[in-house]
């Protein structure tokens, strides 16, 4: 997070990622609230916002709820603001699909981001389609100095046409870190909020009457883009091959072929299909370099520009980056291809993300993995995604934000001779739970289903940085704030009280019966971990242990709980006869990364993992 | 100024300062008076995967990313990391690294091998190899959080600009906060830049 951004003075010059810049440009903006559900890569944006003084900022419980927030502040006046990753924008979108029709009182954007090479998603989509969706008008910056004016820009263009303004994002605008020059902030005041009850409640007799402003609304704008100056022509020298571009694409187009003539779009919907067939007429061949889906090229095609490229020789999938764009271009112009890199590709081993060493998810996925053979486990969005991955293998499904439990009621209305005694385990964590979740087991009690929730209470929104919920007890801003009891939310949503179990998921025998016990019972129950994430506030580290090495078996227990801190040091075969041969991997534990958690202590048989202070006394 | 851009890839593993380093590159490139991007990647968990930095300067940096082949410098915080990521080097680029081995999850279950010698494997595709323990220079002024002190140090000679912009860059950092901190980072740095050179040095005689 940046301070400095905070402090800096106009015409400043700062190194900002994307989201610092667009923190910097809401402010400026003169906007009065501002929110957000935690998400990859657009998280930073409120971080960065709620440094700022003079405007209203939150964690909202999910994205649709930030988006009425918006809205909220819109129709009283207040210039607002939200952002979300890209799939935030699908829960939000029912609040989104209907304010488009009523519009704006004060300015809103929308900042939405792209997981464009998926570093952190469960999918790739095209954030770009909600323009066309639902009649708005799209800006794409492609740096953070084009983040932070563009995001000023969209304020006011939401006033002028009335209408919210999308701004596209990807994961190489919000965490890139570019240079960019400050301004100050404009005034704005709010203007209260003025009954109108045509306008803000959309029945179907109001909404008939908005939906042909909303139509002659996207034909004004589409003229505004045909005008815009964020649809910029460099003419270039090189007429061989000219580009329409947009977003990061840009940057790398230019990297690449700097004497090529370039329209670079900023305000890519509604296209302006003119001005893309005037610079069609002055260059030899177009290509149409956007990432990910072909938005622009069909819709050029459908406007009669046939004879244009895009992903007939460019990637689908991913980032345009010069190592995808020059073999392309070089090969639609007949030219050899750029010379392959000097050095030959050496690969490891494949480093996945691990829990950190003490992670209490460590120890629930090693009792599921104990619990394998009878348990269908259906799992959620957060760190404990990784309880799919090794060693623990113990989890089976993730689809959205919250959908374990409706997935797992699924799994359990169909069951086949196989499954039906099955346990049907749905797994998450506690910000998930209080975005989507909840509803979930709601309908697992009515609908009188036969499902385990495993909710992994770790205080935090663990996979995103540790962003407070309403169930930390405290707010964007670190101050108090009343916190959830999940126990009881849980009894409130109709799970019987003897049915909900609070476990310290670090005493794996006491995890291990208490989840063998409620799978056991043919109803919904609740087992509620409690100890907090590593890296939040609220942990507490404990001693450091170690392994005692002439009382270590090899029996490489202690390394299925999957703590990164356990490692092994060295490697022998049990011989016995009339016995296969067992390998044996005796470990160390690396005393620095240990915080004492003790579950590995529980799963040694020999007893050799004893706390580091007793094996130094113990050597004196 | 010319037009030539420097790229450095910084990588690591999450948790070690990738993301400090690459930080403070940056603000010493601007200092000088260059344009810089730093591209981060930072894989799905904060701890334990793969990151990767980029860093660009030069007169005026179009894109974020560095192109395979490129790299001025690779500045391997781990061992297997800077293997991974040396065939991003243009010919006659360097691979700085740091010899320490940090054994993932999926080495100790047995899924796959740690290689023997990532420097040999470096060194066999022909890139050019600066290895040495900066977690051993680390322990012996008494703070591990050094090392990324030392592997800025490490790669001061090789930059278009004198290491004590570089050195300043940090120091100044630890002047303003940490002023106890700032004898041991200027060790530190000093370390690493020698280890660094002796590095050379030794492949120079055995050449």
């Amino acid at each position: 997070m940046s301070a400095a951004a905070v402090q800096a003075q106009a015409a400043t010059r700062l190194l900002l990622s994307g989201n610092e810049a667009i923190a910097r440009g809401v402010w400026e903006a003169g906007c009065k609230v501002a929110c957000a559900y935690p998400g990859t890569p657009s998280t930073e944006i409120l971080e960065n916002i709620a440094l700022y003084p003079d405007l209203y900022a939150e964690w909202s419980v999910n994205e649709k709820v930030s988006m009425e927030v918006a809205i909220g502040a819109s129709m009283s006046g207040a210039r607002s603001f939200c952002a979300m990753k890209h799939v935030g924008m699908n829960v939000a979108s029912d609040a989104f699909m209907t304010l488009t029709l009523a519009g704006v009182v004060g300015g809103m954007v929308v900042a939405v981001a792209d997981d464009v090479g998926l570093s952190s998603s469960q999918n790739e989509q095209d954030s770009r389609f909600w323009g066309r969706f639902a009649h708005v008008p799209v800006l794409e910056p492609a740096d953070s100095q084009e983040a932070y004016e563009m995001t000023k820009q969209a304020f006011d263009l939401s006033e002028r046409f009335n209408t919210p303004v999308i701004l596209r994002l990807t994961t190489r605008i919000c965490h890139v870190k570019a240079m960019v020059t400050v301004g100050e902030r404009d005034a704005h005041p709010i203007s209260g909020f003025k009954l109108d009850a045509k306008r803000w409640v959309l029945t179907p007799a109001n909404a008939k009457f908005a939906l042909p402003r909303q139509i002659a609304r996207e034909d004004s704008l589409r003229a505004e883009a045909e005008m815009s100056e964020l649809n910029v022509v460099d003419a270039g020298s090189d007429k061989r091959v000219g580009f329409v571009t947009s977003g990061p694409a840009f940057m790398h187009v230019r990297e690449c072929f700097p004497d090529a003539p370039v329209l670079k779009l900023g305000f890519t919907y509604p296209l302006p299909v003119e001005k893309i067939k005037a610079f069609r007429a002055q260059v030899d061949k177009l290509v149409v370099a956007e990432e990910t889906e072909p938005l622009i090229e069909n819709e050029l095609k459908a406007a009669g520009l046939y004879d244009i490229h895009g992903k007939d020789i460019l990637p689908r999938l991913g980032e345009l980056s010069p190592a995808a764009l020059m073999p392309a271009i070089a090969k639609l112009l007949g030219e050899e291809p750029p010379p392959p890199a000097a050095y030959a590709k050496i690969d490891p081993f494949p480093r996945p993300p691990t829990m950190c060493p003490a992670c209490p998810h460590m120890g629930v996925y090693y009792t599921l993995s104990r619990l394998r053979k009878r348990v269908q486990i259906s799992g959620d969005i957060g760190c404990y995604t990784l309880g799919a991955g090794h060693p623990w293998n113990a989890l089976d499904t993730t689809i959205s934000m919250g959908a374990s439990m409706g997935i797992a009621l699924g799994m359990d209305k169909a069951r086949s001779p196989e499954t039906k005694d099955k346990a049907i385990i749905s797994v998450i964590g506690d910000s998930t739970f209080l975005h989507m979740g909840m509803q979930g087991l709601l309908d697992i009690v009515y609908n009188r289903g036969n499902v385990t929730t495993l909710l992994l209470d770790n205080r935090s929104t663990g996979m995103t940085g540790g962003q407070n919920h309403a169930g930390t007890g405290k707010d964007l801003h670190g101050e108090e704030a009343p916190r959830v009891d999940f126990a009881k939310l849980c009894e409130a949503l109709g799970v019987k009280p003897e049915r909900i179990k609070k476990v310290d998921p670090y005493k794996l025998p006491v995890l291990f019966k208490a989840i063998k016990d409620e799978i056991d019972v043919p109803e919904p129950s609740v087992i509620i971990t409690d100890q907090p994430c590593v890296l939040s506030e609220f942990y507490d580290g404990f001693k450091p242990y170690a392994v005692v090495d002439q009382d270590c078996n090899g029996c490489s227990n202690c390394l299925n709980v999957g703590c990164p801190a356990i490692t092994v040091s060295r490697t022998g075969v049990r011989q016995r006869p009339g016995m296969p041969d067992v390998e044996l991997k005796f470990t160390t534990i690396d005393t620095a990364m240990c915080t004492g958690c003790h579950m590995c202590v529980d799963s040694c048989g020999p007893k050799a993992i004893v706390p580091l202070a007793q094996l130094k006394e113990a050597a004196q | 100024m010319s037009d030539i851009i420097t790229n450095i890839l910084v990588c690591g593993i999450g948790g070690q300062g990738v993301m400090t380093a690459a930080e403070i590159l940056s603000q010493t490139a601007i200092a000088k008076g260059f344009d810089v991007k730093k591209s981060e990647v930072a894989g799905m968990a904060q701890r334990g995967g793969v990151v990767t930095s980029h860093v660009r300067f030069g007169s005026k940096v179009w894109s974020p990313v560095i192109t395979p082949g490129t790299a001025d410098i690779v500045v391997g915080f781990e061992l297997a990391e800077g293997s991974r990521w040396a065939d991003m080097l243009r010919p006659g680029g360097i691979a700085m690294v740091n010899t320490i081995r940090l054994t993932p999850p999926v080495v100790s279950v047995g899924l796959y091998k740690y290689p023997d010698d990532p420097v040999a494997q470096m060194r066999a595709a022909g890139v050019t190899v600066y290895d040495f323990d900066a977690g051993a220079i680390a322990r012996e002024l008494g703070n591990l959080r050094l090392v990324n002190t030392i592997m800025l140090g490490a790669i001061a000679d090789y930059l278009p600009f004198p290491a004590a912009d570089l050195e300043e860059q940090i120091v100044g950092r630890f002047r303003a906060k940490k002023p106890a901190m700032v004898e041991v980072n200027q060790r530190a740095f000093a370390m690493g830049r020698e280890a660094a050179r002796a590095s050379q040095q030794n492949l120079a005689a055995t050449a």
